[in-house]
């Protein structure tokens, strides 16, 4: 799988050839079969951004429905129209009918101004790692599955091993189960783009120049609907990636994607 | 190769790169106020997003057109906001059906000029089915008809200089500005019907511009006076607007 780099000044035992004895100086050695860093700078840099910038658009998105926290399909929406769905919520707005009755404060300006703000960093990062990850062979060798793992006992397996909570093996620190691989796919490759997608099919200005960006999706308030229920399905994912990292050992699991260093097959950093 | 040689070389190419970036951002500042990139706001907190934005939609959208509905999309429910409430000098208008309502043209024209509803009403009218939408997320569509705002810049010889217009409405807290793009654009009216009917006051009646490309707070209503101007530091904050001055972005486009 990775380049097999090797420190230079340590001497590396053959694996294979049965020298791992118990003279061996454990203590000196670093296996022949991994990479040195775990996750390479830039998908380290670009994960900590994209965290930065998801949280800022989470916070001001949500603020935002505040203000009219009613969803709608097709081209029209407003509060003399029966939504789809309502969240029951307070309003930042006293022309919204919410059945409470106070109304919160306005806080679009500085929201509306993060959301896009935080959009255009998670948009260029977005880029810069797409850009990345197929020069460096990164979504090749790390994220496409091999087809053998796409069989279904393999993916039921593995599916078993995560609802119990397994905790995984040491050789899973240095790369990703089935499972991960088509979740980080899926939100790569599908919720990321239709989440820019959606966005930019609420803009008036943007849907001047492209149309079919906003007709294709069936209207402005189906953009916006979307908008929110793929907000809610990424949520869920940070939720299930947050549990899954407390599982697999926060510590560990942090480590590698601060400093790159991961605990090795014989339990080193 | 000693780690002295790598951390020479990472030094040296870090530096390089530093240095590319700052001089390319600067060359793209000068660059972007050249052709006016660069929104009024684009020194507050939120600038550079705000300036990316509209640089990225002027650079896109100068003469795209909003889209256009049929008449059998027009809204059967539109919601026409709520507004401060209106003053003595609006009610005195109103109880005369706006007999006496006029709009002043000033600033950077060849002809300042200030002409009635009649005079306005009576100018080339232009009809569009358009959507507004409220930056709080709501919309309706409705059919818009009246002047095209080009014709009547036009009409007071307005200056090559001018880079933004100011409008202000009856309301003395609710001004905005537009650049020229949006000035002159073919869709941007000052418009006295709507759905085949004269403006109902709540929905900015009688006269209220419409730039459709851009969210509803830009649509300001109860218009009395267009200011033209090349620089909006005179004005409030120097934001270009009201709800600039009040924590929104001047660029409404999205």
């Amino acid at each position: 799988m990775g380049p097999h780099v090797m420190s230079a000044s340590l001497p590396i035992p053959d694996r294979g050839a049965g020298q791992l004895t118990s003279s061996t100086k454990l203590g000196s050695v670093v296996p022949a079969a991994t990479p040195r860093k775990r996750h390479s700078a830039l998908v380290r840099v670009t994960h900590w951004i994209t965290t930065v910038a998801f949280f800022a658009l989470l916070v001001s998105g949500g603020e935002i429905v505040l203000s009219h926290p009613r969803f709608y399909w097709g081209e029209t929406g407003n509060v003399n129209m029966r939504p789809w769905l309502n969240l029951h919520l307070p309003s930042s707005r006293d022309t919204v009918p919410t059945g409470y009755g106070y109304v919160l404060p306005d806080q679009n300006g500085w929201s509306r101004y993060l959301h896009f703000q935080a959009a255009w960093l998670a948009v260029g990062t977005g880029l810069l790692y797409g850009l990345f990850g197929v020069i460096t062979g990164h979504f090749r060798r790390n994220l496409f599955p091999a087809a053998s793992e796409l069989s279904s006992k393999e993916l039921g397996g593995s599916l078993v091993r995560h609802l119990r909570f397994e905790r995984p093996g040491r050789e899973e620190a240095w790369s990703y189960n089935v499972l991960q691989r088509l979740t980080y796919l899926l939100v790569v490759f599908v919720l990321f783009p239709l989440m820019i997608w959606t966005g930019l099919a609420m803009s008036m200005g943007f849907t001047s120049a492209f149309p079919l960006t906003v007709q294709l999706l069936g209207g402005q308030q189906t953009a916006r609907t979307l908008h929110f229920l793929m907000t809610i399905a990424l949520v869920l994912f940070l939720l299930v990636h947050l549990v899954m990292v407390f599982v697999a050992g926060f510590r560990d699991r942090m480590r590698a994607m601060i400093t790159g260093r991961a605990l090795t097959d014989r339990g080193k950093l | 190769m000693s780690i002295s040689n790598i951390s020479r070389r990472k030094f040296v190419t870090t530096g390089l790169a530093v240095a590319a970036g700052a001089s390319g951002i600067a060359v793209a500042a000068k660059v972007a106020r050249q052709h006016g990139l660069i929104p009024p706001d684009a020194g507050v907190l939120y600038g550079p997003g705000e300036t990316l934005t509209y640089a990225a939609q002027r650079l896109l959208t100068r003469h795209s057109k909003a889209r256009e509905f049929s008449s059998s999309e027009i809204s059967k429910n539109p919601f026409a906001n709520e507004v401060d409430p209106l003053g003595d000098e609006f009610k005195r208008l109103q109880a005369v059906n706006f007999v006496d309502w006029r709009v002043t043209v000033d600033g950077m024209a060849a002809r300042p000029a200030s002409f009635s509803l009649a005079e306005i009403r009576s100018f080339p009218c232009s009809m569009q089915i358009t959507m507004i939408g409220c930056e709080e997320g709501w919309t309706y569509i409705a059919e818009w008809a009246g002047v095209p705002l080009s014709y009547i810049l036009d009409r007071v010889g307005a200056l090559p200089q001018a880079r933004y217009l100011v409008y202000r409405s009856i309301q003395p807290d609710w001004w905005e500005s537009i650049d020229m793009a949006d000035a002159l654009h073919p869709q941007t009216l000052l418009v006295h019907r709507m759905n085949g009917n004269e403006l109902p006051v709540p929905f900015g009646g009688p006269l209220r511009l419409r730039v459709p490309r851009q969210l509803g707070y830009k649509n300001v209503k109860y218009i009395t006076r267009l200011t033209l101007t090349d620089n909006l530091k005179s004005f409030g904050k120097g934001l270009g607007g009201a709800n600039p001055d009040g924590g929104y972005a001047w660029y409404a486009g999205i």
